[in-house]
């Protein structure tokens, strides 16, 4: 227990910097996530059936063949391919940005079709473009339901990062893994590196939690104290 | 594109991969019923009538499901040495998403309406027959098809038992692809078995969520 916790800590710029190769892969990850989503789910929305079709396919082809496959096609076969190599921590953007955006389009279709109807035809009857339709009125409504969901593919997306020690990338898991190897002490490191993960996951939902009742408040609505916590189990006879 | 893709390779691969991909389905059957168990008992014992039940379960839960269930295999991995590792990654890949489900039954159980907890009371039942004669029969019917969700989802990670050196699918491939030098078509193949095989599933359990009328 002694010697991992000992060389943890002469070891802290490493861990320092295997931290922040996660946050990286998590904040650019999620970024590109976003575009994602929001391309293909208002591409869903489409009056043209190509474009319809064609999201649909991205989506289901991304949420359809595994993560995992994605980001060892995208690091061992995307370059003898093209004779092209990304960086591999690209590589882990590239595939979380794909896969996760596909299940975020699927949030973002559902939020704006969630909008009542007679506010879609009170922006026609206002004569707004599509484009003024869509940030004037949908986006806004539609944007504080899609936090919550938004909230758990982020945690998914954090909890994928450990991949990139697969593709030899210094994340946290490959760090900690390094001291587990020079010390021997097992139990110790794992912990050490749940512990790490748990804090990053629940400072993560507590950002979203701000960001959810800022949105909510700005359309006069308030949050109920409870939802949108990891898990709330009720205790007591119903 | 200066590479050689070999057909050959493909046709070589696949019987490899199926293989692996018996692996695969093995260890989501094994670990959707583990979780399906697991699960419910997190539930009812969620709404056990103490904290000293309800606060470290909802701990374990909140636990389980922040962190990466490859740091939870590795380790678990690394801590149970003499285990079998497709056990490990059964078990594993179980407790994991056992913490989903639970909240998935807790839904389940809480649009019970009320008037069934009443009457099992008004009828004296024990709180055992009442969860088993009354509300569970009803909340499990409600639960199904996202109890089917998060199947499709465990078999999409099931790759991730590759790092415990469980043959399935994808380490299979990665091993021909490391033989051969013929990853993409490896990979390629993979991913069409995985696309082929959750693909036709989520349309039907589509299907399913419909007829239920959700």
């Amino acid at each position: 227990m002694g010697d991992f916790l000992s060389l943890f800590r002469d070891e802290l710029p490493s861990v320092g910097s295997g931290l922040w190769v996660t946050v990286q892969a998590t904040v650019l990850g999620a970024l590109l996530a976003v575009a994602v989503a929001f391309g293909c789910g208002l591409a869903a929305g489409s009056r043209l059936r190509v474009v319809r079709w064609t999201s649909r396919g991205v989506v289901e082809f991304f949420r359809g063949t595994s993560l995992y496959i994605q980001l060892f096609w995208l690091y061992y076969a995307f370059p003898l391919l093209t004779g092209y190599q990304f960086d591999p921590l690209a590589c882990g953007v590239l595939a979380f940005g794909l896969n996760y955006g596909a299940y975020g389009s699927e949030v973002v279709r559902g939020a704006l079709a969630a909008v009542p109807t007679p506010q879609r035809e009170a922006a026609v009857a206002l004569s707004f473009t599509p484009l003024q339709r869509l940030y004037r009125v949908l986006l806004p409504q539609a944007w504080p339901q899609m936090i919550p969901p938004f909230t758990n593919l982020l945690i998914q997306l954090l909890k994928s990062t450990p991949l990139l020690w697969l593709i030899s990338v210094a994340d946290l898991t490959t760090v900690i893994q390094t001291l587990r190897d020079r010390t021997g002490e097992t139990v110790p490191a794992y912990l050490t590196l749940l512990a790490l993960y748990f804090v990053l996951a629940w400072a993560l939902t507590a950002g979203m939690r701000w960001l959810e009742r800022r949105a909510a408040g700005r359309l006069g609505r308030t949050v109920a104290p409870k939802a949108g916590t990891p898990v709330v189990m009720s205790g007591g006879r119903p | 594109m200066n590479y050689h893709w070999d057909w050959d390779a493909v046709r070589e691969a696949l019987p490899l991969l199926l293989e692996g991909f018996e692996t695969t389905l093995l260890a989501t059957v094994l670990g959707t019923l583990v979780a399906a168990v697991l699960g419910l008992a997190l539930a009812v014992g969620g709404r056990a009538p103490t904290r000293w039940v309800t606060l470290p379960l909802a701990g374990l839960v909140t636990f389980v499901r922040s962190t990466p269930l490859l740091v939870q295999l590795a380790g678990a991995y690394a801590v149970f040495t003499t285990l079998d590792p497709l056990t490990i990654g059964v078990a594993v890949l179980g407790v994991h998403y056992s913490a989903y489900l639970a909240e998935v039954y807790r839904a389940g159980i809480d649009a019970v309406p009320r008037g069934q907890w009443e009457a099992a009371r008004a009828l004296s039942l024990t709180p055992g027959l009442t969860w088993r004669d009354v509300i569970l029969p009803q909340a499990v019917r409600t639960v199904l098809p996202a109890l089917g969700n998060y199947a499709i989802s465990m078999f999409k990670e099931t790759p991730f038992l590759a790092v415990i050196t469980v043959a399935e699918m994808v380490a299979q491939a990665r091993e021909y692809g490391a033989d051969h030098f013929a990853y993409p078509e490896a990979f390629t193949l993979a991913g069409l078995v995985f696309l082929l095989a959750s693909y036709p599933t989520s349309l039907a359990l589509r299907k399913l969520e419909q007829r239920l009328g959700h």
